[in-house]
């Protein structure tokens, strides 16, 4: 039964994958090329493009391209269910955990500890998207700049400082005047 | 009041999950801007435990985030409206790609225009960065700006995996915790 086997191989990397996006795609890897040959690898190259172009989380997305590939609709539901059901299962005990014990001095020092590292990991998961997205193969040189992104990257930041506007519709107007001015010149 | 909270939760997590490019970070920076900043329904504080939590458990951060962010402001019934917010998007759109991928990843203004979001993207991760930062250095406590500088170098330069990270992290709160009760004990 494809449903079933699609379910199990997602319910997998769902499981196993600790650290979110890039730490799920050899499971993925594994299950789909390897495992169960549903894709050649470059079939999965494809995917993984596809999955970082589009919004969502990478396991997600693979789940419902695959599944989709394989089984049709019910087989994207099934891979994305398997996907996320150990999520529901492991967060939900760890919110309850945490609920419970959030005033003990104990969990309040870790909390206390954690903050500031959780700062650093968002600003260090920033600075590789703006490394991606303003450098030509990602190295840190000159010529390799994509100024018009950096000047758009510029002047969202400041529009984003000044004034607390609206996250996503900055996003979509980069996306709009980067399209803009590359057409232009 | 109940429902129309439901609503409000499955909707938002439906729009920031549809604009969401480039993975975890991304979609929980928007979750705080909205869930906390504006909305009010969760605290900052606890906005980066729950990240922290949602970071160290398997699976999707996006997904995990939903999850902890619909059962803080409505239980189970805001578990369900979060997740089915956050996957119905990926799942719609991914099943339209799929159908015709190849024309989809060669069409250069496709690419163009998702180019200039990742931009977009950084700015808006440095616009929370810089607010986050702020209210950690406005606390005047060393260990928790040694802790940022650590973590970040550990992270960016030496690309130790996150999950370390956290629970290096974690462990030293509790070696602090211990350390402090033996000098209460003294």
């Amino acid at each position: 039964m494809i449903y079933i086997q699609l379910f199990i191989s997602f319910f997998q990397v769902g499981l196993f994958s600790i650290g979110g996006g890039y730490a799920a795609l050899p499971l993925i890897q594994n299950q789909i090329v390897e495992l169960h040959s549903w894709m050649t690898m470059g079939e999965f190259t494809d995917l993984i493009t596809i999955a970082e172009m589009t919004p969502g989380p990478i396991a997600v997305n693979s789940a419902t391209f695959v599944g989709i590939r394989i089984a049709g609709i019910g087989g994207a539901l099934a891979a994305t269910f398997g996907c996320i059901f150990p999520s529901l299962m492991i967060v939900t005990f760890l919110a309850f955990l945490y609920c419970h014990y959030k005033g003990s001095s104990l969990i309040q020092s870790v909390l206390f500890c954690l903050r500031p590292a959780v700062v650093a990991l968002i600003f260090s998961a920033g600075l590789s998207i703006a490394q991606t997205a303003l450098f030509a193969e990602r190295e840190l040189r000159l010529q390799n700049t994509d100024w018009t992104g950096a000047v758009i990257f510029l002047a969202a930041f400041v529009i984003l400082r000044k004034r607390k506007c609206n996250p996503i519709l900055i996003m979509a107007l980069c996306g709009v005047s980067y399209l803009g001015i590359n057409m232009l010149y | 009041m109940s429902g129309k909270k439901l609503l409000q939760l499955f909707f938002n997590m439906l729009y920031i999950s549809a604009f969401t490019f480039g993975g975890g970070f991304v979609i929980i920076t928007l979750m705080k801007q909205k869930f906390a900043d504006e909305l009010g329904w969760i605290d900052e504080q606890e906005m980066l435990d729950l990240t922290a939590l949602s970071q160290a458990s398997p699976g999707a951060i996006a997904v995990n985030a939903a999850i902890l962010v619909g059962w803080r402001t409505a239980g189970a019934a805001g578990i369900t409206a979060a997740v089915a917010g956050t996957i119905l998007p990926p799942l719609g759109l991914l099943s339209v790609i799929s159908f015709f991928y190849a024309s989809f990843i060669s069409n250069p203004y496709v690419v163009l225009a998702l180019k200039g979001m990742q931009a977009g993207v950084a700015a808006v991760i440095f616009d929370v960065v810089w607010s986050l930062g702020q209210n950690v250095w406005e606390e005047k406590s060393i260990a928790s700006i040694l802790l940022m500088a650590i973590a970040f170098i550990a992270a960016f330069f030496c690309h130790i995996n996150v999950i370390y990270i956290i629970l290096a992290t974690a462990s030293f709160g509790i070696i602090r915790e211990i350390f402090r009760r033996k000098k209460g004990e003294a």
